[in-house]
Parts: C-alpha cells; sequence; structure tokens
C-alpha cells in the first residue's frame, strides 16, 4: 500500500465525522493561526519603530563639545565650544569607520513670509547633514558646499514651517523669507518625516549653510569653533561602537589631552536608544509567539487525545485490516497520516485565518503589514511535527493491537 | 524444499500445543495436534465452546502461533513467522469468514472487498475489476456501492465471502459463518460453500451445530485441546428450499 493510498485513506475516514474531525484540528487552526498573526503584529510593530528611528537618521552618533568649569561650577556638554571646524573635517576625512559627519548648530526664531510669521528651529549646516539625519527633498535642491564657503542665503524648508507661512500644498522654492530680518531665498523643500522619538516635529525646520547661520543669525562669531554639536553617521560596516571610539582618540589627540586629563567633549551614540527600543518590541514578539506556540502544542496533545478514542473505536476495524494481511507497519501508517493530515489541515486553515487576522489588525493600528513567507512554513511545518508527534502514540498503539482480541472486541 | 512440498497436504499441523498463562495458571488450549488438509477438502471442526477449536483456527488462520509444534501450510513452515511474516501469509494464502462478518462500516461493498487487494499491493484499478468479479460471483453485482447497514446479514455474510475469494487464497477458514443467521440463510451461506467447494477450493469451517457440520465432506470433532474423532461422510447437499415452503 504505498502513501498516496493511505493518505486517501485516511482523507476518507476523517471525512466520515467532519465535525468531529474539525474540532479535532480546531487546536491546531487556533495555534498556527495564533503564531502567524503574533509575528505578523511584532513584525509590524518593529518595523513601525524602525521607521522613527530611521527618519532620526541611521547609526548616528552626537558628539558635544566640553563643559566650562569656571571656579567649581561646572556647566554642562556644551556650555563651552570645544569643537572646531578642523576637527570636524578631521573626522570627515580621517576616519574610515565614519561615512558623513555634519554640524549642528540651532536657534528657536521668527521667520517672516509676505504676511505671515512662524517660529521655528533653524539650523546651520553642510550638505552632508541631509545624509547624515535621512533628509531626502521634495521639491528644489540641498544648499551644497559652494553655498556654505560662500555664505549664501539660501534656506531649504520643513513641511510644516511651508503649511504655517503659505498653507498646506504650496511650492514655496523661489519665495523669499525674513529670518532675523536677513532675507533667505527658499531653494528647496524637505520631504515629510514625521515625529522623532521624543514626539519633536521634525518638519517644522529651517536647515541654512553653516556659515550663512553664523555670520547672519549668531550674535557673535566664534571664529574657528562650532557653536553647536556634529551630527556622525558612522559607517554600517564599522558600526557605531568603533567609530564612537575612533573619534574619541581622534580628538583627545587634536585637543592634545594628557593621559589624566578627561575628555573635553562627548560623544554619544543614538544607535543605542534605537537599539534598546527595538529589543522591547523583539522580546514582546518572542513573548506572543511562544504563548502561541504553546497553543499549538495543546492543539496537538487534542490530536492525540482524539486519535486514541479513535483507535478503541475502531479496534475491530483494525482487526479485520490486520486479518485480511494488513502489517503493523500498514497499521501504523494509516493512523499516523491521519494524525497528520489533521494537524496540516489545521495548520492550512489557521495560517489563512493568521493572515486574515494580521490583515486586520495591521489596518487597526497603520502597521505596515508584513508576512515573512519562512514564518508560515514553519508553522504549518511545526504543525506537521506536532501531529506525527502526537500521532505516533495512538498509531503504534493501534498497530500493536492483537488481531484475535480486535476482531473480538465489542 | 520442492519435492517435500509435492508431497505434502495443503496444511500440516505436527504436535501444535497451545498454553495460555493467565499468571500462575497455565491452561492449555491445545495438545498435540496432529491434523492434514488435503487440497480441495471442506473439512468442518466441530466442539463444544472451550474445546479448543477456537484456538485451533487462530492457528489455522496464522492469527496466532503456537507454543510448541510446526505447522506447515503449503509446505512453508508458518509457525514461527514473526508479525509481518504472518500478515503476507494471511494476505495471500488465506481467506477469513467471521461470525459476525466483520464488514467495515460507512464502506461499500465493493471497497470491503477490496481490502485484502488493497495490503497486497493490486493497483486500484485492478482491484476494482478484481472486487466487482467476486461480488459478482457470491450474486451480489447489484450491490456494490451498498453500505453493510443497507444489506441483509446473509447478505453482508456474502460480503464477507466475496473479501475472502478476492486474492484467491489457497485455504477459506469460516469460524461460526452461520452463527449470526437464520437457518434459511444459514443453508444459502452452506450451498454457497459447497459450490466454491466444488470449484476446488479448499474450506475448513468451525461449528458447532451438526447439521452445518453435515453439509462438509469430513467433520473432525475437537475436545479438551484433542482431536477425538476424524471422519469422512457423503456431504448432505444443501438445497434451499422454495420460499413458499419455508413460509407455509
Amino acid at each position: 500500500m504505498n502513501v498516496l493510498e493511505t493518505m486517501s485513506l485516511a482523507v476518507r475516514s476523517l471525512l466520515r465525522s467532519k465535525m468531529r474531525s474539525f474540532l479535532t484540528a480546531l487546536g491546531i487552526i487556533i495555534g498556527v493561526g495564533a503564531v502567524i498573526a503574533m509575528v505578523a503584529i511584532g513584525d509590524g510593530a518593529r518595523a513601525s519603530v524602525q521607521k522613527v528611528f530611521d527618519a532620526m537618521g541611521t547609526h548616528m552618533l552626537i558628539v558635544m563639545s566640553g563643559s566650562t568649569n569656571s571656579g567649581g561650577a561646572r556647566g554642562g556638554f556644551g556650555s563651552q565650544p570645544t569643537l572646531t571646524w578642523d576637527d570636524l573635517e578631521a573626522i570627515r576625512t580621517q576616519l574610515p569607520s565614519v561615512r558623513a559627519a555634519a554640524p549642528e548648530m540651532r536657534t528657536n526664531t521668527q521667520v517672516f513670509s509676505e504676511d505671515q510669521n512662524w517660529t521655528t528651529s533653524v539650523t546651520g549646516t553642510t550638505p552632508d547633514y541631509f545624509d547624515v539625519r535621512g533628509w531626502s527633498i521634495a521639491t528644489g535642491r540641498r544648499f551644497t558646499e559652494a553655498d556654505v564657503e560662500a555664505g549664501t542665503k539660501v534656506a531649504v524648508i520643513g513641511q510644516t514651517v511651508v503649511e504655517k507661512l503659505y498653507g498646506a500644498g504650496f511650492d514655496p522654492v523661489g519665495q523669499v523669507i525674513r529670518i532675523k530680518k536677513t532675507p533667505f531665498t527658499i531653494i528647496g523643500m524637505t520631504a515629510r518625516k514625521g515625529q522623532s522619538p521624543m514626539g519633536q516635529d521634525y518638519d517644522d525646520s529651517i536647515l541654512v549653510p553653516a556659515t550663512t547661520f553664523q555670520r547672519q543669525l549668531q550674535s557673535q562669531s566664534l571664529g574657528k569653533y562650532i557653536t553647536g554639536v556634529l551630527n556622525v553617521q558612522a559607517d554600517a560596516s564599522a558600526g557605531t561602537a568603533k567609530a564612537r571610539e575612533d573619534i574619541s582618540t581622534l580628538l583627545r589627540e587634536r585637543h592634545r589631552l594628557g593621559e589624566n586629563t578627561p575628555d573635553d567633549f562627548d560623544v554619544r551614540d543614538l544607535s543605542e536608544l534605537a537599539n534598546s527600543r527595538q529589543q522591547s518590541t523583539e522580546t514582546l514578539s518572542l513573548l506572543l509567539a511562544s504563548i502561541a506556540a504553546v497553543s499549538l502544542v495543546v492543539g496537538g496533545i487534542g490530536i492525540m487525545n482524539i486519535m486514541l478514542v479513535s483507535v478503541t473505536e475502531r479496534t475491530r476495524e483494525i482487526g479485520v485490516r490486520v486479518a485480511v494481511g494488513a502489517r503493523p507497519r500498514d497499521i501504523l501508517a494509516q493512523f499516523l497520516i491521519e494524525a497528520l493530515t489533521l494537524a496540516l489541515l489545521g495548520g492550512l486553515i489557521g495560517a489563512a485565518v493568521g493572515l486574515g487576522v494580521a490583515r486586520v489588525l495591521a489596518n487597526q493600528f497603520q502597521w505596515p503589514l508584513l508576512i515573512r513567507p519562512e514564518v508560515i512554513l514553519i508553522a504549518l511545518g511545526f504543525s506537521a511535527l506536532v501531529g506525527v508527534g502526537f500521532g505516533l502514540y495512538p498509531a503504534r498503539k493501534a498497530s500493536q493491537l492483537d488481531p484475535i482480541d480486535a476482531l473480538r472486541y465489542e | 524444499m520442492n519435492g517435500q512440498r509435492q508431497q505434502m497436504p495443503l496444511i500440516a499441523l505436527r504436535g501444535v500445543s497451545k498454553i495460555y498463562r493467565t499468571g500462575d495458571v497455565e491452561v492449555a488450549a491445545l495438545r498435540g495436534v496432529d491434523f492434514n488438509v488435503e487440497p480441495g477438502e471442506f473439512v468442518a471442526i466441530m466442539g463444544s465452546s472451550g474445546s479448543g477449536k477456537s484456538t485451533l483456527m487462530n492457528i489455522l488462520g496464522c492469527l496466532d502461533r503456537p507454543t510448541s509444534g510446526q505447522y506447515f501450510l503449503d509446505g512453508q513452515d508458518v509457525s514461527r513467522l514473526d508479525r509481518n511474516g504472518l500478515a503476507i501469509v494471511r494476505n495471500r494464502m488465506l481467506g477469513f469468514v467471521f461470525q459476525s462478518f466483520n464488514l467495515l462500516a460507512r464502506t461499500s461493498a465493493l471497497e470491503n472487498v477490496e481490502l485484502p487487494l488493497l495490503y497486497a499491493g493490486v493497483p486500484a484499478r485492478e482491484r476494482k475489476r478484481r472486487a466487482r468479479e467476486a461480488l459478482e460471483r457470491v450474486g451480489l453485482g447489484a450491490r456494490l456501492e451498498h453500505h453493510p447497514r443497507q444489506l441483509s446479514g446473509g447478505q453482508q455474510q456474502r460480503v464477507a465471502i466475496a473479501r475472502a475469494l478476492v486474492s484467491q487464497p489457497r485455504v477459506i477458514l469460516a469460524d461460526e459463518p452461520t452463527g449470526n443467521l437464520d437457518s434459511r440463510t444459514s443453508i444459502e451461506v452452506m450451498a454457497l460453500f459447497q459450490e466454491l467447494r466444488h470449484e476446488g477450493i479448499t474450506l475448513v469451517l468451525v461449528t458447532h451445530e451438526s447439521d452445518i457440520a453435515s453439509h462438509a465432506g469430513r467433520v473432525v470433532v475437537v475436545r479438551d485441546g484433542r482431536i477425538i474423532s476424524d471422519k469422512r461422510q457423503q456431504p448432505v447437499p444443501a438445497e434451499v428450499p422454495p420460499l413458499e415452503e419455508a413460509v407455509s
């Protein structure tokens, strides 16, 4: 008797009691459905967290200048500028573990269009900033190195600012705005980014060349010092930890700090924050998936239970089959394949249910619907394993029946 | 081996004993039985309950193995085969007819008859053809798709006989085949057995009813695990009385 015939035998015998077969498979249906839905939810949550952190910039490090110490009163980081333009240039060009670096000098100030005004954050920086922070341009262009060198009065403007000054959907390129009384020509508008992990609106900002910022918007010029922080993007392959170490070493060397002198700067790794957020969603989805896996095992026990009942009920049938020449392994195969078929059918239905639930939840929470095919395959494989695992004992019991007793069984 | 096979009867029991142990108590169901059946014989084994006739039948049917002694079936010693070996012997050489029919419920007559061929690995198409022929042979050609519940007792037993016939076995073993049937259908079934015997099929039948045994060509009586008599006789033809007479 070949496998196909045994399978058709199994399907026919399952179809003889449809309700019972369905209820038996229900445990597996729920288990597989839950696993697939839970993993999809976990993936969706992770993707939405990832989106937030991608908006902040990937592999981000922030370098802050040192603190003042005047008469024992110590200021915080950044209270005394210690980072120079040459430091920035050295970080950019000398460290292979750094992909890009840009200054970030900020001020909150009122800006004016012809008939509106709005208070927003203005950042002075260099073209690298767009890459480090993952800004893309919706219309117009970025400013260039040439703009930075010449100190041209140009601005790239965020969409929230555009909305406040000109109304939604307006293309501001070519318009002139005044920032602290200096007219700037808008040369580009950034694509919408949304909120930072701390809930701050990325699109409520204006970017201008660093030199223009220092000359036009800062009250006193500090010459060689950067009055702000550096945004550094680490090379993905080197990782942020390596980049952080390299930057520290480089800056200590450049600032000629002796062995016992503390750092006059601080390097902060933003990817740590992203990682910890990521880890917490991963822990959550692992937890959900393991709870779902437990229900799969419970489903398997249900199959074993019903298969045991079925073997007892069908003792005479087994006796007849053995009498007419079924070998123990034929009987074993028959019941094993019945259990396997139950589990696999349950798994298929469960996969469909799980996908449906994942779709509904993704809509509900506005997450991307992420279905990994390998999750479905693993869930189906696991349910097949459960079927075989929990079907083995009843099937073995059936195959070991003594034909004389089995034929006499009432 | 071949020479031995030609000399040997179809069934040859040599000093067969069967001892059951329940705890410390040993019960000898068979005590050194010697027994031959030649090809084409129709043998009835008689005995009261507890005589050992069922044990004898189980051993003849390769459902059980003797505790000691040898059983040659068609020249092959089957008394020491394992479960797989016995299954193959049952499948290829033996056909069974039981008192309680033992058909699979909710399964058509055709599929019931196909069962031995399924385990013999016969392809589906040939299986169907041979099963249909066997059912036609027992006069049920019009009831192929009926389920056991839709058939009378006599018809169910004929399905069972078709199932025993379908694999063209060397011996058909019938264990009280008329035990659950009324006297009229019993005679019908016995008539069918006699027809099969005329076609050269070897039949061994266990019964406790002497009028059923009277249709056989040889009657063996078992008591206390021993054969106490073994007589050849002129079989009484099983003629089914016309229905009117049976009713009146």
